[in-house]
């Protein structure tokens, strides 16, 4: 029996198990999965929380639901991987051997990364919305809040979801206008990008949007510190910025495990092949998901796109061929834009997010880098696609690469 | 100075106006580069940091980030963002004649 290993059974990881158990011999193949929880989040719905548009019980199954009935499940913390010996040592002092390894351990927030995100203010006046504790903690702190200044800060680059910051303070628009008190709301979009998003052309237009929403805007701020006693975000070059509540969202990591099994670069991501998602350093080892440390989005649609890549390489490799299909970068975002509407942008490592229709060119329904209805609907629709086509494995009706075909140049 | 930076002006360059080949790039036109950032002058502490991102992207193929510099430059954060003022690896890296780091997407 070969031996196919997955540490981490997030978004990527339980995609990955799906596809490749229909793919793999059952009288060959021996399949292990490992994660330290029992509960799958469906993290996209974590921004809605705090605005009360859903509650913990939105987001939550337990992953077991989603594992193949015959493949070997093993709840617990990893201790490290040593690729050199082909194993991974369990914190409960089991050890597991592979002929193939999948790492999709993901990416965390590390608030403690900034002096003085945890001194005391930690879930009282600053938050994250990346945790389901943080978000639950932040839509109990709205519910009761009258208004004053409101920092959303983006810590450092790469974040998980980089479009989501922008979705928060569009919908903290919408949601403190429906309560009555958006007159009392400063909303500040605080990021050390030199605009409102990664890529140019997205970046004019959804700065525009922040204008047009009354969304102040101030960019190429780096976060050195908090200050508790004067309640400010403070950059390395000494400007302070006023809050008092504060939205952050910390420095994103790769697990702990990576960096202790000496895989890691400075943020314990994995130095992974952009192309074949192939680990840059071990042949029978890939990386799948937030834990590469790619220069595409970290996103549940970016690692679905891996997934389909990665599937047909997996089967390559195994098969003694070389990896042929090669990962573009593409990324699919619905953005929630406030008062039911949504944007969407469809982009690669090439290509930057442009205007058009989508998936069907000319026709869409869904319409790129404008605000609609339609997007929205889209949005919502998402969640039980996930749940039903995506973690599953099963067929969604968009490309794994990026078409041109209705964008406008 | 006018000499130089119509040196800089003939360089070829990418989208984000780094000079596509690193061969073209001399300690003059580092100067050069530097006044267009708004650094009139490069010390001592500014060639440290340039130096090393040079070294390091002959060994690794990238700029290093500016986690990395932090931790092997020598050279602390606070004194980076003070040298190179709102974008220390990006701007380093320009200086130095190198792609934008792939970090900073």
């Amino acid at each position: 029996m070969k031996k196919l290993l997955i540490l981490g059974a997030g978004t990527a990881g339980t995609m990955m198990l799906n596809k490749l158990h229909g793919m793999l011999d059952k009288n060959e193949w021996q399949i292990t999965i490992v994660d330290q929880c029992e509960t799958h989040y469906y993290q996209p719905g974590f921004l809605f929380i705090p605005f009360g548009i859903y509650t913990k019980k939105d987001v939550v199954k337990p992953k077991r639901d989603f594992f193949p009935s015959d493949v070997d499940v093993i709840i617990s913390e990893i201790d490290k991987i040593e690729p050199e010996q082909n194993r991974v040592l369990l914190k409960n002092n089991v050890v597991l051997t592979y002929d193939y390894l999948i790492i999709a351990t993901g990416a965390k927030i590390n608030p403690a990364q900034t002096e003085g995100m945890k001194d005391g203010q930690w879930h009282k006046s600053i938050f994250d919305f990346y945790t389901i504790e943080g978000a639950c903690a932040l839509g109990n702190f709205f519910k009761h809040w009258k208004g004053g200044k409101l920092v959303v800060n983006i810590t450092e680059m790469p974040i998980k979801c980089p479009v989501a910051p922008l979705e928060f303070v569009f919908l903290a628009d919408w949601y403190f206008t429906e309560r009555g008190i958006r007159d009392n709301v400063d909303i500040h979009f605080v990021t050390p990008l030199p605009g409102a998003f990664t890529k140019p052309r997205a970046s004019s237009i959804l700065g525009d949007f922040l204008n047009k929403k009354n969304i102040l805007l101030t960019t190429e701020f780096n976060i050195a510190r908090v200050d508790n006693e004067k309640k400010a975000i403070v950059s390395w070059d000494e400007t302070e910025i006023p809050f008092d509540v504060l939205v952050t969202i910390p420095t994103n990591m790769g697990d702990e495990i990576i960096a202790r099994s000496g895989m890691g670069d400075e943020l314990n991501f994995v130095p992974t092949d952009k192309g074949t998602l192939r680990s840059l350093n071990y042949n029978n080892v890939f990386v799948l998901g937030d834990a590469t440390n790619l220069p595409s989005s970290k996103a549940g649609s970016v690692a679905h796109f891996q997934a389909d890549i990665l599937t047909e390489n997996f089967m390559n490799v195994i098969e003694g061929r070389e990896p042929s299909e090669k990962f573009d970068g593409h990324a699919n975002c619905f953005i929630e834009s406030g008062f039911g509407k949504g944007i969407l942008i469809d982009f690669n490592y090439e290509t930057e997010p442009l205007p058009g229709k989508f998936p069907l060119p000319g026709v869409g329904p869904f319409s790129l880098l404008e605000e609609t209805k339609m997007n929205h609907y889209g949005k919502v629709m998402f969640r039980w696609m996930y749940w039903n086509f995506l973690l599953k494995g099963l067929e969604m009706p968009i490309e794994s690469h990026m078409s041109m075909a209705g964008k406008r140049m | 100075m006018t000499t130089v930076a119509t040196e800089t002006k003939t360089l070829e360059r990418d989208a984000d106006g780094h000079i596509k080949n690193i061969s073209d790039w001399n300690e003059q036109i580092a100067n050069a580069l530097a006044l267009e950032e708004g650094i009139p002058v490069l010390t001592e502490r500014h060639w440290a940091v340039i130096n090393f991102m040079r070294k390091e992207f002959q060994e690794k193929g990238d700029a290093p980030s500016i986690r990395r510099l932090t931790k092997e430059s020598g050279v602390e954060t606070k004194e980076l963002y003070a040298l190179f003022p709102k974008g220390p690896a990006k701007k380093a890296a320009k200086i130095a004649g190198l792609p934008k780091p792939k970090g900073c997407i």
